[in-house]
């Protein structure tokens, strides 16, 4: 009895130094854990998330004469795409457009995104024209302005011009599901 | 092949390859004084291109990458500060595209995380050599009575044990 009064006669110090590895280890296990959940490291943050689409002027795809602003497409929630000829993944992401501008009844805009106009109506003739109108970006000004960084991305805009979601790469039937039709189902109801 | 012959080939081959990776990411950019030259390659070395996680403006040649080179020497030209080009960029790119993170509080761990790992390590460094010190001069007054009651109660114990052994060579 005596004996082990003894051998614990400091407990506070020793037992609770025991620990140090574990909580070390658990640390380390959390900043891992972490850092390998965050996804895919290329999908980076909007920083345009909530302010409005910046001012623009340029010519649409099948009018050159025409140059419109960011206003000729307000009014209601809309989609806005960017897109390229030279693009696959837009390829891959036209169908997907052209079953939500129908089933959703959502306007959705395009940006010709550092394309050839010619090849680009081509492309739309040949595909099918989701767009109410595409605006021609040739050479990406427009794209930097809103931070892109690949084609495809889609801006989901309110009805005022504020940008309210951002999806880089394609917008596949998941994506809009999970994604774009609660946010725009929300924007909705508040209109 | 002969290894020589194999070796030139080779040679010509790397030669080729270096050639054509320097053809493809050259643009001119003329500037009216070497102060703004000099300030749009600081800035090119420091930003980042968004499309390729690990490299600056200067070393991708992605497409992004070149627009924004082009934005940036545009951005220079006009006249504006190296401050208003980073907001500028950081506006559409976010901090992602700052290679030199600023001060935030979202950053505040990155900055301050280090310094604060370094005095822990050193805090515990501290406590470490101190306990070393006092234990080193311990001597046989400086134990408490209980420890004097306890080592004289094992040293008791001791004797008793050892009493009705014979002693080892």
């Amino acid at each position: 009895m005596s004996e082990q009064h003894a051998a614990t006669a400091r407990p506070g110090i020793h037992r609770a130094s025991l620990f140090i590895p574990l909580g070390v280890f658990l640390l380390v296990l959390l900043l891992l854990w972490r850092g390998f959940s965050l996804g895919d490291p290329h999908a980076l943050p909007s920083a345009l998330l909530n302010q409005p689409l910046p001012e623009f002027a340029l010519p649409v795809l099948h009018e050159p004469d025409r140059i419109v602003s960011s206003e000729a497409m307000h009014g209601e929630p809309f989609l806005l795409n960017v897109w390229a000829t030279w693009c696959p993944t837009c390829r891959a992401e036209h169908a997907e457009l052209a079953r939500i501008s129908r089933e959703y009844g959502v306007p959705i805009f395009g940006i010709n995104y550092k394309d050839n106009p010619a090849e680009a109506r081509r492309w739309l003739a040949r595909f099918g024209n989701p767009y109410v109108f595409s605006v021609v970006d040739a050479d990406g000004s427009l794209g930097i302005d809103l931070g892109v960084y690949g084609a495809p991305e889609t801006f989901l805009v309110d009805a005022e011009g504020v940008i309210r979601y951002k999806r880089v790469g394609a917008v596949d039937q998941r994506v809009w599901d999970t994604k774009l039709a609660p946010i725009l189902a929300e924007l909705r109801d508040a209109s | 092949m002969r290894p020589e012959v194999l070796l030139r080939v080779l040679v010509l081959g790397l030669a080729l390859l270096a050639g054509h990776a320097q053809a493809s990411s050259i643009d001119v950019y003329e500037f009216a004084t070497r102060e703004q030259e000099a300030r749009f390659h600081a800035l090119n070395a420091e930003l980042r291109c968004p499309k390729c996680l690990n490299t600056n403006l200067w070393g991708s040649d992605a497409p992004i990458a070149r627009d924004l080179r082009r934005t940036v020497a545009n951005m220079v030209r006009e006249g504006h500060s190296d401050q208003e080009i980073r907001d500028y960029l950081v506006s559409r790119y976010g901090d992602f595209i700052l290679y030199n993170p600023r001060f935030t509080a979202k950053t505040a761990a990155l900055w301050v995380g280090p310094f604060l790992l370094l005095f822990l390590g050193l805090g515990i460094i501290a406590l470490m050599i101190r306990n070393q010190r006092r234990e080193a001069r311990l001597g046989p007054g400086d134990l408490t009575a209980d420890d004097e009651a306890r080592l004289a109660r094992l040293r008791g114990q001791l004797e008793a044990d050892t009493s009705g052994v014979p002693p080892r060579s």
